[in-house]
């Protein structure tokens, strides 16, 4: 009995541990966003509360959470309430599978190891959509619910190519579970300093994945839902106070988790060269810094790229995600099956970097004909 | 009774009042919305039921997807609000009930008389594997036949959609 | 557990669709009702699997198989759907009744 007693304290521990250190990377995250921006920009950025700034979220959320909650009066009562918890559980929920370490001691660094782990993290992504469709649909109001119907088109569309992305993972790694993946990117380098991580054998796959989840979670350039120069917030719009702020954490906890799955099936997860001093803290720091490496990249993508046109998103996740996913993962497959005389990671890497290039020209500049060819369908916008 | 037992009781009395919900609410998104926690009480089912890959796959298609896309019809079409136009008269309503709870009955009685005492055994969750090497092995042929159908009901889509 | 639980359980749930199918008017509610109804035959499928162990787990195969059908029943239906809507402004199904002279 008391086993179970100690096993279900441990637990606790383990749950309120990762909840703890989610909000404080999203605090973190929403601040480096804002400095980090702001030094693209030639601008100063947050820097009065806290060292270098670094409280400044945390009162923006005590702002945000004594501010009036104004409910317009066309809303859907319930649903109106309801629409940023929806958004906020997944968010939360999707992070349990991830293994953030090896072990302390003999307890997993891992809330949970499901058998199909990988595939939970895109159900609770899928879940997501609902939050963005009911917020648009119980504001009783048009820009959101336009918002609602581009994010719906968008998530759905997007969700295929992520899913797709992380099949040839499944397929390299011959497990759905987190834990397996990260045991399977494991091992002896090759040529003696390439890790055996899945961004060089599925390289095509990584960039993907990394797309789509910008898109999924709604982040610039694919964040139309909420395009404030033409849906004033988008689904959000009628949102203020403490539901706004619920909407505000999901999105980058979406940001955090989208980068931990990209760590976790791309980057080897916490694996990295560890010092015989303190064993357990070496791979969450790994863990730690390749997820920063991601949110870096999201921070960098929205200071650089203007937002894309609806229906180019469309174009780009249909006609190009989708169809370079799938044909990788084809050439995944033959090769697993294949008999040949070169190291399977090899030949796959030789093939994803000639796709990645394939991949790479389509976001080379047109010739001024073509561009000229290009006007906006149903010639409304000149 | 045991506590897989306890579980599927709740997960059934929730999924059974959702998908009642569901064919008698009055608003259209919210019908849907019950729609989406029946799905979501089934796929709870499959996990008691020892199939944890098609409790997420239920997940990810029907709540993640279809459920989604019918919203989306909703959202598109402006579906009145009211039971007058979404049901229809009395009589018919009637009829139908007296349709539905005649095939709950008949089910239950049937079924009842076959397997009222049989039990299914706790057993460990299917594996992955075990599932694929099924579908690949033994149904492929259902499964491109599937694949075809899928392509077929996509092209469909988009021709009636278009709007030229 | 014994199989009467998922069996009455699914029995309901396609009790509840027939009901819905007969007794909406607005197609897209018809549409859900037989979501509800094709579940209701996957909970069955999974049950069985479950309760006659089969090595070839061919019950949750099926009930992929039948989910997939689904997904292409919605895309089909929701694309006719639309269409009623563009061409009559109405998605009840009674006033669809142009080939009825």
């Amino acid at each position: 009995m008391t086993g179970t007693v100690w096993d279900i304290f441990i637990l606790l521990v383990k749950v309120v541990g990762v909840f703890a250190a989610l909000m404080v990377t999203v605090l973190l995250t929403i601040w480096l966003e804002r400095r980090i921006v702001a030094f693209m920009q030639t601008r100063v950025g947050p820097n009065r509360v806290g060292p270098f700034g670094v409280l400044q979220t945390l009162a923006d959320g005590i702002k945000l959470f004594f501010k009036e909650d104004v409910r317009p009066s066309n809303a859907d009562k319930l649903l109106y309430g309801v629409a940023p918890v929806i958004m906020m559980i997944p968010a939360f929920l999707a992070f349990s599978v991830i293994p953030f370490g090896f072990a302390f001691g003999s307890e997993r660094a891992q809330l949970a190891d499901l058998n199909v782990g990988l595939l939970f993290v895109l159900a609770m992504g899928s879940l997501q959509v609902y939050g963005i469709v009911l917020a648009g649909w119980a504001s009783g109001s048009n820009y959101p619910l336009l918002g609602a119907v581009r994010s719906s088109a968008q998530m759905i569309s997007y969700e295929i190519a992520q899913g797709l992305s992380l099949v040839g993972v499944f397929m390299t790694a011959g497990t759905l579970s987190a834990a397996g993946i990260v045991a399977a990117q494991q091992g002896d380098p090759l040529l003696g300093f390439i890790p055996r991580w899945y961004v060089i054998f599925q390289f095509p796959l990584f960039l993907v994945f990394l797309l789509s989840g910008i898109a999924e979670t709604n982040r610039a350039p694919f964040d139309l839902p909420e395009a404030e120069s033409e849906l004033v917030g988008g689904y959000h719009t009628e949102y203020s106070g403490v539901k706004f702020a619920l909407f505000f954490l999901a999105e980058y906890l979406n940001i955090v988790t989208v980068s931990a799955v990209a760590t976790t099936a791309f980057l080897g997860g916490p694996d990295g060269p560890a010092p015989d001093f303190l064993p357990w803290l070496w791979p969450i720091l790994w863990f730690a810094a390749k997820v920063f490496f991601f949110i870096f990249i999201f921070i960098w993508l929205r200071a650089t790229l203007p937002r894309l046109r609806f229906d180019r998103l469309m174009d780009f996740g249909w006609k190009v995600l989708i169809p370079v996913a799938l044909a990788w993962v084809a050439v995944t497959a033959v090769v697993l099956v294949v008999d040949v005389n070169l190291p399977r990671p090899v030949l796959l890497g030789a093939i994803g970097v000639l796709l990645a290039l394939l991949l790479l020209s389509f976001l080379l500049p047109s010739s001024d004909k073509e561009k000229a060819d290009r006007t906006a369908p149903g010639g409304s916008t000149p | 009774m045991n506590g897989q037992e306890v579980a599927f009781l709740i997960l059934a009395v929730i999924g059974g009042l959702a998908g009642l919900l569901v064919v008698t609410s009055r608003n259209v998104v919210h019908a849907a919305l019950y729609l989406v926690v029946a799905l979501a009480s089934v796929a709870g089912v499959y996990l008691l039921l020892a199939a944890p890959f098609v409790a997420f796959v239920q997940v990810i298609i029907y709540v993640g997807a279809i459920v989604v896309l019918i919203l989306f019809g909703i959202m598109l079409t402006r579906a009145p609000v009211g039971r007058r136009v979404l049901d229809n008269t009395l009589r018919a309503r009637v009829g139908a009930f007296v349709v539905g709870a005649g095939v709950f009955i008949m089910f239950t009685v049937f079924l009842g008389g076959a397997f009222g005492d049989e039990r299914i055994e706790n057993q460990g969750a299917t594996a992955t594997e075990a599932l694929g090497e099924s579908l690949f092995r033994n149904y492929v042929l259902p499964f491109e036949a599937v694949s075809v159908l899928l392509l077929a009901a996509l092209i469909g889509a988009i021709v009636l959609a278009r709007r030229d | 557990m014994p199989l009467m639980y998922p069996l009455v359980f699914a029995a309901f749930l396609f009790s509840a669709g027939v009901y819905g199918v007969l007794a909406r008017r607005n197609a897209v509610m018809v549409l859900m009702s037989i979501e509800l109804m094709l579940n209701a035959v996957n909970v069955n499928l999974v049950a069985f699997n479950a309760y006659l162990r089969d090595e070839l787990v061919s019950g949750q195969v099926f009930a992929l198989f039948v989910i997939a059908v689904a997904a292409a029943e919605v895309g089909i239906g929701l694309a006719i759907v639309l269409l009623i809507f563009r061409n009559r402004e109405t998605v009840n199904i009674d006033e669809v009744d142009l080939l009825r002279w």
